[in-house]
């Protein structure tokens, strides 16, 4: 079996903190990692990996510092990385980064392709699906569980606001994966030690099949408009109370708010 | 691309079991609002099975008009055949805008369907306009949650955006609205329909939804595992519903379907009671549109005190059990 | 020179502190108080190689250098010294020296056990009248058909009860003086070896620290380690390396008790403001960060030397003397600017102080490195 996860370098959003007098985002010293529902990807492809001797490639489109990254999942032990970089890729909106991935896909051979559902930095949920599309393949998004049968049949638990789906579809097939299903593994000490001695393959616009209209700014259909930094809802009151007192606070606020 | 044969503001009437999904009569109320500035329509479409009779539902809460795509194949939701019948409706109907609620089936369809006729997709916008040239203006959190980017489509059409449950006001249901009901045919190339759906499991957990409770009683990491008892019981007390932020979700104190914030839900109760949260933007971002906030934190530079209404600084698991004796007597 | 951390080294130090904080630190509390030895976490720890880390991939181990192995004991007793002291003296104490004085075949039988994780090592060198005085082995080791008797115990031995490998020393020849000493591996199901008492200890509660005894226990030829007589010198230089490990895990419990106050100093109040804004404060906090920096120099620089092939004795010394006396002082310091709440356990802190205090004892005292290191000076 032929696995390819697709993962996203994103700042740790948990970390970054918000200039309180300015209401601006303070980006400094926020470390960039693996978006986590990817990292739950890489751990599915990993565990296929053990349990059904699969061969894994993981495929990631940024800068060169999104090397990191492909470095990271090769420590947890994944058989191939490709970073796909270009100029022509950049300014790219959800679409336009589908179809440069989905050109890098053509070029690959897979039974499998693993995204996550969403990245932290965007949630926008998007990527999965329309590579899945771009590429005619059949998806299943909100893993939760993939069980393999016989012929590359796969059994798919899905998550929904509910409870759970189960579905069945053949192999070739695009999942995309929920972080908190998957536990990522640790990177090991010797994956680590030999992370930068393994090629990371880098991919440009010549190594990809896709028209180049469809790439970058130019083959973006949504653009930004404009950005703003969200206004900051000005402070209320705030009291530094023992126990005693601040029950009493909070119990004549709720009155006032005919809470009780 | 010939714009302007593009016109009206679609929604997808999402149903399950029948049932139409709370987040359509909102995206109607929206849709409605949208019409309204441009002189356009509001059409809903509705896929499914045997589900005609719901159509009203639809007019009485906004639509001016309802496609409805009744065929066996529909009855559930799986991607491709929504995916065919929705293709359909766009290439036939060619609506201006397509509003999609971001589900768990909306967000697996509109960017399938995005991809499919080759337009834009802005996910999970908390504010829709129209702008003097006639587009629509999305606005969306972006940057777990702290900056705002409003994001445009103006060559390509349908403008489609996704749009999460509880976000927008529902129109005022009225029931003497009449509107036109069109059955689509839809020819469905079975060919591509490669996933099948063995069985639906509900675990009950839907019965919380936390986006629908009047008051939330939310902890974090200052309540801890220790902490989780007393603030149940202040829920009880309260008719409110527990609700937590990502530190006691990861921590496996409390289920993921209870956690407010960016990678959970978004919140706008009456009152939300910030329990030992620190307010890290993620989680502010999903609950900050709450009408009343009380916050209680050890530490006064929390940012959870920059948007609350009432902090205090304190110890959490002192002043809660304290709160539940006064509420008692 | 150059004083930055490699890529491989980052890439290290991102997994070793996520380990450290999700898995180590939770337990570390219940480890202390029960004292406990954490043996899911060793298993945990076994799974990505961090019981093989200096170990070559032939042997089974991760092919790391010292410097990597001297960051994940530093950043494991970051959050909780007992780890730290467990990784440290299997690897440094057991499997260190059948690496560097084993024969082909000992390798190969006891390494990939041991870099895997699937057996716990452990070293015995002190005995009840033998601290620093190591010369004074009582144990004996009597040759005879095929191999050697042993008889005696050892004291304070970490690991112990969960060891399965053990490297021991014994006196072949008393008229050799400390060349009548000798080094052997032994296996936990011999004959006549036994675990004895558990101590009952002020620190480093959790690792299991126990009595070994032997009563005519016959150990085969084949794991008499390095040559008959030898077993001093390998002692020394087995310690020599310990020390790198003692002298991480001394830096982690300071750096450990240095975030913790940082925190907390900006968190509480008194006389209406946090405790950083006191002067004080500020100027405690400055000398403990700098010697938490001076100290990590030494550390790796000791780490850095010995997998260059370069002597490191009296840096191991150097690294070892001071990492420890700046963890004691540190963490003391650390609970003085946490007042009373330093002294309790609803902090970490007491417990840092207590585990910090061996550090200044255990594989060699400050003053046996004060011993080392003027001998370098004075040679």
């Amino acid at each position: 079996m032929k696995i390819i996860v697709c993962i996203k370098q994103v700042p740790d959003t948990t970390e970054i903190k918000i200039n309180p007098v300015t209401g601006t985002l303070i980006r400094e010293g926020v470390p960039s990692i693996i978006n986590p529902d990817d990292k739950g990807g890489l751990e599915l492809a990993l565990r296929l990996k053990e349990s059904h001797n699969a061969h894994v490639t993981v495929l990631t489109m940024g800068p060169t510092q999104a090397d990191a990254v492909l470095r990271e999942a090769l420590a947890m032990g994944v058989d191939r990385a490709i970073l796909l970089t270009d100029k022509k890729f950049a300014g790219a909106d959800t679409l336009a980064t589908s179809n440069a991935l989905a050109g890098a896909l053509r070029n690959l051979d897979y039974d499998l392709i693993i995204t996550g559902r969403q990245a932290i930095d965007g949630d926008t949920a998007q990527v999965g699906p329309q590579v899945a599309e771009l590429l005619d393949l059949p998806q299943v998004s909100y893993l939760e569980n993939l069980e393999v049968k016989e012929n590359n049949l796969f059994l798919l638990k899905k998550q929904t606001e509910e409870g759970y789906q189960l579905l069945e579809a053949d192999a070739p097939l695009l999942v995309t994966v929920l972080a908190s299903s998957f536990k990522p593994r640790y990177m090991n000490v010797k994956g680590i030690v030999e992370a930068y001695s393994k090629e990371v393959e880098i991919w440009g616009f010549d190594k990809i099949t896709v028209d180049e209209e469809n790439l970058g700014l130019k083959g973006s259909p949504t653009k930004v408009d404009k950005a703003f930094a969200k206004g900051i809802k000005g402070a209320g009151e705030i009291y530094e109370m023992d126990p005693e007192e601040a029950v009493g606070m909070i119990m004549r606020k709720l009155k006032e708010k005919y809470i009780i | 691309m010939e714009l302007n044969q593009y016109k009206d503001i679609f929604v997808f009437a999402e149903q399950r079991e029948g049932g139409i999904q709370s987040v359509t009569l909102e995206l109607l109320g929206k849709a409605r609002t949208l019409a309204d500035t441009l002189g356009e329509k509001v059409v809903a479409v509705l896929a499914g099975h045997q589900i005609s009779s719901k159509s009203q539902e639809l007019i009485s809460a906004g639509a001016d008009k309802v496609i409805v795509a009744d065929y066996p194949e529909l009855k559930d939701y799986i991607t491709e055949p929504y995916a065919q019948t929705l293709t359909h409706v766009i290439n036939n109907f060619k609506p201006s805008v397509l509003l999609i609620g971001a589900t768990t089936i909306g967000r697996d369809l509109g960017p399938r369907l995005s991809a499919r006729v080759k337009t834009g997709l802005t996910a999970d916008c908390t504010k829709l306009e129209i702008a003097e040239a006639g587009h629509l203006l999305m606005t969306r959190p972006a940057f777990g949650g702290n900056l705002m980017a409003t994001i445009v489509c103006k060559e390509h059409r349908p403008q489609m955006a996704t749009v999460r449950p509880g976000v927008m006001k529902k129109f005022d249901t009225d029931t003497t609205r009449t509107g036109e009901v069109i059955m689509l045919k839809v020819d469905f190339d079975k060919s591509k329909f490669k996933v099948r759906l063995i069985e639906t499991i509900k675990e009950g957990k839907g019965k919380i939804d936390i986006t629908e409770a009047r008051i939330l009683i939310s902890g974090g990491r200052g309540v801890g595992m220790e902490g989780m008892p007393k603030l149940k019981e202040l829920a009880t007390t309260l008719k409110a519903e527990v609700s937590a932020s990502r530190a006691l979700v990861d921590a496996g104190v409390v289920t993921h379907e209870r956690q407010v914030g960016q990678t959970g839900k978004t919140v706008r109760p009456d009152l939300y009671f910030a329990c030992g949260i620190s307010g890290a933007i993620q989680h502010l971002a999903g609950m900050e549109e709450s009408d009343y906030i009380v916050a209680i934190n050890k530490d006064k530079s929390a940012p959870i005190f920059q948007i609350s209404d009432l902090g205090i600084v304190g110890d959490v698991n002192k002043i809660i059990p304290l709160l539940n004796e006064r509420l008692k007597k | 020179m150059d004083f930055n951390i490699s890529k491989t080294q980052t890439l290290f130090r991102q997994m070793i502190r996520e380990f450290a904080e999700k898995e180590v630190k939770p337990l570390a509390a219940e480890v202390d108080e029960q004292e406990r030895f954490p043996i899911e976490t060793v298993e945990k720890m076994a799974k990505i190689g961090l019981m093989g880390i200096p170990i070559p991939v032939k042997y089974g181990g991760a092919g790391g250098d010292n410097l990597l192995y001297a960051m994940a004991v530093e950043e494991l007793s970051r959050a909780c010294g007992t780890t730290g002291v467990i990784v440290s003296a299997h690897t440094s104490l057991c499997a260190a020296p059948i690496l560097e004085f084993g024969s082909e075949e000992q390798k190969q039988k006891y390494l990939p056990g041991l870099a895997s994780g699937q057996v716990i090592g452990a070293f015995g060198l002190t005995e009840p009248n033998a601290g620093t005085d190591a010369s004074a082995q009582q144990t004996t080791a009597i040759p005879t058909e095929g191999g050697y008797i042993l008889n005696g115990s050892k004291i304070f031995i970490t690991n112990a009860e969960y060891a399965g490998v053990y490297i021991i020393m014994a006196m072949t020849d008393k008229s050799k003086g400390t060349k009548g000493i000798s080094a052997f591996i032994v296996e936990k199901e011999t004959k006549g070896f036994s675990i004895g008492k558990k101590e009952k200890k002020m620190g480093i509660r959790g690792s299991a620290t126990c009595e070994l005894i032997f009563e005519n226990c016959f150990i085969p030829a084949q794991q008499l380690l390095g040559k008959i007589g030898d077993g001093f010198s390998i002692a020394m230089k087995t310690l020599d390396g310990g020390r790198i490990g003692i002298a991480a895990q001394a830096l982690g419990l300071a750096q450990g008790a240095l975030s913790e106050t940082v925190k907390y100093v900006k968190e509480r109040k008194q006389f209406g403001k946090p405790l950083s804004a006191f002067q004080n404060t500020q100027f405690q906090l400055a000398d403990m960060e700098t010697k938490v920096q001076a100290a990590r120099m030494l550390v790796y620089n000791a780490a850095w030397k010995k997998s260059q092939g370069i002597p490191y004795s009296a840096d191991a010394a150097m690294a070892k003397l001071y990492s420890a006396e700046v963890a004691m002082e540190v963490t003391t310091k650390a609970v003085q600017l946490h007042g009373g709440y330093g002294y309790t356990r609803e902090y970490p802190i007491e417990r840092m102080m207590r585990d910090a205090k061996i550090t200044e004892i255990y594989e060699g005292t400050s003053e046996v490195q004060r011993m080392v290191i003027s001998a370098m000076l004075l040679k």
